[in-house]
């Protein structure tokens, strides 16, 4: 099976400082997988990378297939992002918003209502459509950036740290929402967090450490190889890095 | 092939291109009727230099015949042209502006990471900036026409359109070039400083180049390379039903330059982007 996103000796530098040094790993379609790192591990230079920002200078980077800098239309068409900044128009309904959004894969006003109208239904958000992003809290712009990502259909969604200024509670709810687009609807998603209480046992884990991939595999047996209780205390042991952030 | 793969690399039809471009105009619209005093300052700052500094100068600066105006001229008159191109002169920088800011925002992030072609974003984007100028220049030209600033016939609101676009796409096609320049909205202040003023001043916008040329021959060089001359002079013969060929030939040029410029600044494997990180 075509992995949703495939990486491979990805390498990339400012200047002489090297983000990322030869980092492979991959998602598979319906897959829920972390990439956790610290600040400055790479992850926002990894996610410019694939979502095209800038280019590869070395390395390949496929969705579904479909090189990103070769054949950037049909890879970015199954892509869907939340960036870690809040992207919203905040003087624009949520509606207009998803509308906006649509006519940049091609939607029509008509169908992407039709499309907007479901999305923030399964966002729980319908009877907000017509307010402007500006009303609304932290946790539901999130809601809504991910209603927006998932409008054209992708099969793959990128969140960088979208939990990022969240409480307690609204942390929770988003990650339960994604993880049931995940077990829903088939999405392939890739999450980055430095958090490790947002990584379930059962979730396929990338550690990223100054721009190296360390390891990779399910977090219950990442966990069970080091020897240790949990997935923060496996973090420690690999990077060497003396805390991270529950 | 697999079916999937095949069926994503059938593209985009011309209809969903039209759809692409349709959102970001209407985005840019929405966005400018949602901020009014955008609307209201770039209406008054030109009627600000109509009605003041215009008025003001009127004794002061005479004006001799010289093409396309085939009589002596009040200097209100004059400087309409220059006015209008001013309108989008600023238009032009606050595109740019606005783009430094939805990059810090991410919301140009959102606009790039659309599957269409990244030059047919950034085209669309710069045709959305060129469109609203036009929009504006026109609302200036309803008050200056109050004002008894009309062109010789009422053709000549029609003739001043594809030299406002041709102006309009010139001075965004900067903008884009200066915003993919431009690492950080503070610094946005020096385009103020280092672009628009002397852009204006050293230009045919407040005073014909013969008197520039008189005061100061290395000004009058100046000037004459300035590409905001030459979309004056555009404007203004375009008003009067003319052709000013040099100054078409011109803006034709520094649009294409400030076009490509911008267009690798955007480039992802070549781009200026990639610097800010």
């Amino acid at each position: 099976m075509t992995d949703a996103l495939s990486i491979r000796g990805l390498s990339h530098s400012y200047g002489a400082r090297k983000a990322l040094d030869d980092v492979s790993f991959s998602v598979a379609p319906g897959s829920f997988t972390v990439l956790l790192g610290l600040n400055g591990a790479g992850k926002s230079t990894l996610f410019s990378l694939v979502t095209r920002l800038y280019a590869a200078r070395s390395g390949e980077i496929e969705i579904f297939g479909a090189n990103v800098m070769r054949d950037p239309g049909p890879a970015l068409r199954e892509l869907g992002v939340v960036f870690q900044a809040r992207t919203l128009d905040l003087e624009l309904s949520l509606m207009q918003n998803l509308v906006y959004h649509a006519s940049l894969h091609g939607i029509g006003p008509l169908e992407a209502r039709r499309l907007g109208l479901a999305a923030l239904t399964r966002a729980g958000l319908a009877e907000r459509a017509n307010d402007k992003a500006r009303a609304l809290s932290g946790g539901q712009m999130r809601r809504v950036e991910i209603a927006r990502a998932l409008l054209h259909a992708p099969k793959l969604l990128l969140l960088d740290e979208p939990t990022v200024g969240l409480d307690i509670k609204a942390r929770a709810d988003l990650l339960a929402h994604v993880r049931g687009l995940v077990r829903d609807e088939g999405l392939g998603v890739l999450w980055t967090t430095h958090l490790i209480d947002e990584i379930a046992d059962e979730d396929q884990v990338v550690i990223l450490h100054h721009g190296k991939v360390l390891t990779m595999g399910v977090a219950r047996e990442i966990v069970a190889a080091q020897g240790v209780e949990n997935i923060g205390a496996a973090f420690s042991s690999i990077t060497g890095a003396e805390k991270i952030s529950a | 092939m697999s079916a999937t793969t095949k069926d994503l690399k059938a593209g985009f039809t011309p209809r969903q291109y039209l759809i692409c471009l349709w959102g970001v105009v209407w985005r840019e619209g929405l966005r400018f009727l949602h901020q009014r005093e955008r609307f209201v300052s770039a209406l008054v700052r030109p009627l600000v230099w109509l009605f003041i500094f215009a008025a003001g100068f009127r004794q002061v600066l005479g004006i001799s015949i010289i093409p396309p105006y085939e009589t002596y001229i009040l200097y209100e008159v004059y400087i309409a042209p220059g006015l209008m191109a001013m309108i989008q002169l600023f238009n032009g920088m606050q595109s740019s502006l606005s783009m430094v800011y939805d990059r810090e925002m991410g919301n140009m992030r959102t606009l790039l990471v659309s599957p269409f072609p990244r030059w047919f974003l950034l085209g669309a984007k710069l045709f959305a900036g060129v469109a609203v100028s036009i929009l504006q220049v026109y609302a200036f030209l309803l008050i200056a026409y109050f004002w008894e600033i009309e062109p010789p016939t009422k053709w000549g609101y029609l003739t001043v359109l594809p030299a406002l676009a041709l102006a309009g796409l010139m001075l965004g096609a900067l903008g884009m070039l200066l915003s993919s320049l431009i690492k950080q909205l503070e610094n946005f202040a020096g385009v103020m400083n280092f672009v628009i003023f002397p852009m204006f001043f050293a230009s045919s916008a407040l005073y014909p180049l013969w008197r520039v040329k008189e005061s100061s021959p290395w000004l009058y060089y100046a000037c004459l390379a300035n590409p905001f001359t030459h979309a004056v002079e555009l404007i203004r013969f375009a008003f009067y039903q003319q052709v000013e060929w040099t100054s078409l030939l011109v803006v034709v040029a520094y649009t294409s330059v400030f076009l490509v410029a911008a267009m690798i600044a955007y480039d992802p494997a070549r781009g200026m982007l990639m610097r800010k990180g």
